[in-house]
């Protein structure tokens, strides 16, 4: 039995991040006291959840734990599980959040005024309890409240930044969110119908009854489609992407670090959870839901790359890059075994690693080149802002898949999970091919910005070496190892 | 005689290929230019016919007609789409349990608690209350969250971006001092209304009925239908018709961005340490000492009579900020 501190960290990280979300708009906003708090608070649930993590891999006890939140047991009332899988991912989303902001704390403040900074730490914290509460969620009508919350917070933090091009792509990230919303919502209600339960487990077991007893297979099945297509939608797998780049290459750097590495990886975590936890895998299998995701894992995988391609905005590239990684991530879904699950959600913490510091190294190198986006234009700024262009470096060749780096042992993985299924050489072909394309458009841009170019904004005062950027490079070297431990645990 | 035959080789071989020295005072005359007949001058570039090729007449017909085309095919491809998905939607709906039938998978253990034993476990009369605010008080409070983000968001975007160009602009102008730059003052439709006394009557009479029955809706939320939610609704009702009647800034007085900002954090704040000390003692097991109290009285049911005041609230600020907010850009 796990001691009572660490028995009530789940709940207490929820409900710290959403205190301080709610005391925000009172504090004053002097010296950057939101922000402060902000960061002070995400740093705490992140050492909690460090400390839930070491509990929950060393002591024999049971693995996972249920926290009913109330005084009624579990049908009745609300609750929240966590197991090793649920505290690693916390601690990734807490850390990446983290060093998402305070890496981009100059440039939060050259983009945002003032007087919206103050909301923008409200809707970090939301989005940060939003997305610990996604994935400590036992109830899927709890996950669903909490989607909202997500959608709503992460729309706004697209539009922190003020502008046309900011505001037209909220809209849009709003609108095709909202479409998402509202089919997750019609499944849970078709779901709730069939199996009158909102609990997971429940639903496990009420599903399992129909798919024995071939009742309501046809519902079964549109609520199965219908949620997975909404979800996919603001996780964005490729066909549904279209409103991805527009809302992570145009808005403030720590908005386009947050969004991509982690308001993603929520949804998607989500998904595994209704499919390995609501449905069952047999249950996919038999609704071919497998095949659909795996599909469109691997288009995702062809079409992100080929488009981050055609991109010349390095902001850009990097979020059609986030396209092709999310198509890794359903890939190992859709093989729809447990190693291709483990596969997935060890490319979903690499992924919210690498991709974060990726696009405040971005950030950073464009401001080195004097605010230009274009890749022309970053020219040299290795040797202007040299951690950002380490950053860069390391981040591209993680995504690369670079033996050393995280993004290797993810792909590792996923290739030796698709060993064991019957679409190995599709797979393997489609790895093959999205690594090669990564290199095609990830290698360019290190070269460019290793260039050497003459008259390299000589006048351009380097920011001082911001120590994020050398947390964040090392995390990625470092987290190879972590992450190895881990998959070797599940 | 070999020497010469060299010598003659030479020089024709150079004359063949050019390469012979110049002498120095050679004057190369200009080419005269070719004097040629009217009729066998080349015509300019610009003025030849130039018949369009396929591809220009189509860019050409694409740029009159493409968005059109464009719009018909997106429209219809749409209502197909949507065509589609209620036929779906219709055929699954079709195949569901029947509506209000006993042996529904619904009605289970689940529900059969809330009905039977809702009343003395929670100690609400109205069984919806007890159960959204305090069997399943955590997914409440996440739709409460909803609303502050939804409300705190807009604020972000429409009230204070505003203010601050107002702030920014201003100034400049004052510098320059062009007259040209500004601009007419927008056009305040509530201010014309102002004068309409049969509103203005009719408003300052509804208005103290519409807060009472906000109130009670609210406060009897644990005893009858109703609750915060709806409660709220119907307080927000009262301002938005105090806002028309009499102006925005009759409300302004009583209720600006300031008293918003409090009243929902404050309130937010209240249900979240409320709650968290209710999850808290629940999930460990330790007792807590919210009353339940007699059920039928006004104060019975545990926190619920507070948490309803509290999404009351937060829904009436929320639902009168957007009104504000959207139809008047601030608070």
């Amino acid at each position: 039995m796990i001691n009572l501190f660490a028995y009530n960290i789940p709940f207490a990280s929820i409900f710290l991040l959403m205190i301080s979300a709610i005391i925000t708009p009172l504090l004053p906003e002097k010296n950057r006291l939101p922000e402060k708090l902000s960061c002070c608070v995400i740093g705490l649930v992140m050492i909690l959840s460090a400390y839930l993590l070491y509990v929950l891999t060393n002591s024999g006890a049971p693995l996972s734990f249920n926290f009913p939140m109330g005084h009624f047991p579990a049908p009745w009332g609300n609750e929240l599980r966590a197991g090793p899988l649920e505290s690693v991912l916390s601690l990734v989303f807490c850390a990446a959040m983290l060093l998402s902001l305070l890496g981009n704390f100059s440039s939060t403040a050259e983009d945002i005024a003032p007087s919206r900074r103050q909301i923008f730490c409200v809707l970090v914290n939301l989005l940060t309890a939003s997305l610990l509460a996604l994935t400590y969620t036992n109830d899927l009508f709890t996950a669903y409240v909490f989607i909202e919350i997500n959608t709503i917070a992460a729309c706004a933090i697209v539009a922190v930044k003020e502008g046309a091009e900011t505001t037209r792509a909220a809209l849009r990230y709003l609108v095709m969110s909202l479409v998402g919303s509202g089919l997750v919502m019609i499944a849970i209600c078709l779901l709730y119908d069939l199996t009158g339960h909102l609990l997971m487990q429940n639903m496990h077991a009420a599903i399992q009854v129909l798919v024995r007893t071939k009742n309501y297979l046809m519902p079964l099945t549109v609520s199965l489609a219908l949620i997975t297509t909404g979800l996919a939608i603001k996780s964005a797998l490729y066909p549904f992407a279209s409103w991805l780049p527009d809302a992570h290459g145009s808005s403030t750097n720590a908005s386009s670090a947050i969004l991509s590495g982690l308001v993603l990886k929520g949804h998607i975590f989500t998904i595994i959870k209704i499919f390995y936890r609501v449905f069952g895998l047999e249950v996919i299998h038999l609704l071919r839901m497998d095949n659909v995701i795996f599909i469109l894992g691997l288009l995702a995988m062809i079409m992100g790359s080929v488009h981050a391609l055609r991109q010349n905005n390095v902001k850009r590239m990097i979020a059609w890059s986030s396209v092709a990684q999310v198509g890794y991530i359903f890939l190992g879904v859709g093989l729809n075994t447990i190693a291709g699950i483990a596969a997935a959600c060890l490319h979903i913490i690499v992924h919210a690693c690498i991709k974060p510091m990726l696009f405040t190294a971005a950030g950073g190198l464009s401001n080195a080149a004097g605010h230009k986006k274009g890749l022309h234009a970053l020219m040299g700024t290795f040797y202007v802002n040299q951690w950002a262009g380490l950053g860069l470096a390391v981040g591209a060749f993680s995504m690369m898949g670079i033996p050393g780096f995280a993004g290797f042992a993810s792909k590792l993985s996923l290739t030796l999970a698709s060993f064991d299924s019957p679409v190995i050489i599709w797979s393997l072909a489609a790895l093959a091919a999205s690594s090669v394309l990564n290199a095609l458009y990830y290698v360019p841009a290190v070269i460019v910005i290793l260039t050497h170019h003459k008259d390299a904004h000589k006048n351009f005062t380097a920011p001082a070496p911001t120590y994020i950027y050398r947390d964040k490079f090392l995390s990625g070297i470092i987290l190879r190892a972590i992450v190895k431990t881990y998959h070797e645990g599940s | 005689m070999n020497e010469e035959i060299k010598l003659i080789w030479q020089k024709f071989f150079n004359w063949v290929s050019g390469n012979g020295p110049r002498p120095e005072n050679e004057v190369i005359p200009p080419e005269p230019p070719p004097d040629l007949p009217f009729t066998q001058k080349p015509k300019d570039k610009y003025t030849r016919f130039h018949e369009a090729t396929l591809k220009e007449r189509y860019n050409q017909w694409l740029e009159i007609h493409g968005l059109h085309i464009f719009s018909l095919i997106y429209s219809g491809l749409s209502v197909l789409t949507c065509i589609v998905i209620v036929c779906l939607l219709l055929a699954t709906v079709a195949e569901l349990p029947p509506f209000g039938d006993e042996k529904n998978p619904a009605n289970n253990e689940v529900i059969r608690r809330y009905v039977e034993h809702g009343g003395h476990e929670t100690g609400a009369q109205n069984i919806v209350a007890g159960l959204i605010l305090d069997y399943r008080a955590f997914d409440t409070f996440g739709e409460s969250a909803v609303l502050f983000t939804a409300a705190v968001s807009v604020l972000m975007i429409l009230g204070v971006s505003r203010r601050n160009n107002i702030e920014e602009s201003s100034p400049d102008l004052n510098e320059s001092g062009q007259n040209f730059l500004e601009r007419a003052p927008p056009v305040n439709f509530h201010e014309i209304r102002q004068d309409d006394s049969i509103l203005r009557a009719v408003a300052s009479l509804s208005i103290p009925a519409i807060l009472l029955m906000g109130c009670v809706v609210v406060i009897n939320g644990h005893l009858t239908p109703g609750g915060g939610f709806s409660g709220g609704a119907i307080l927000s009702t009262a301002l938005i018709l105090c806002a028309n009647a009499f102006g925005f800034e009759r409300v302004h007085k009583f209720f600006n961005e300031r008293t918003f900002i409090i009243s929902s954090s404050t309130a937010l704040m209240i249900y979240a340490l409320s709650k968290g000390y209710s999850f808290f003692t629940g999930a460990n097991h330790f007792h807590s000492i919210i009353p339940k109290g007699t059920i039928g009285n006004i104060l019975s049911g545990g926190l619920i009579l507070p948490l309803n005041i509290c999404v009351g609230l937060i829904v009436a600020g929320t639902l009168y900020g957007f009104y504000a907010l959207f139809s008047r850009g601030d608070i």
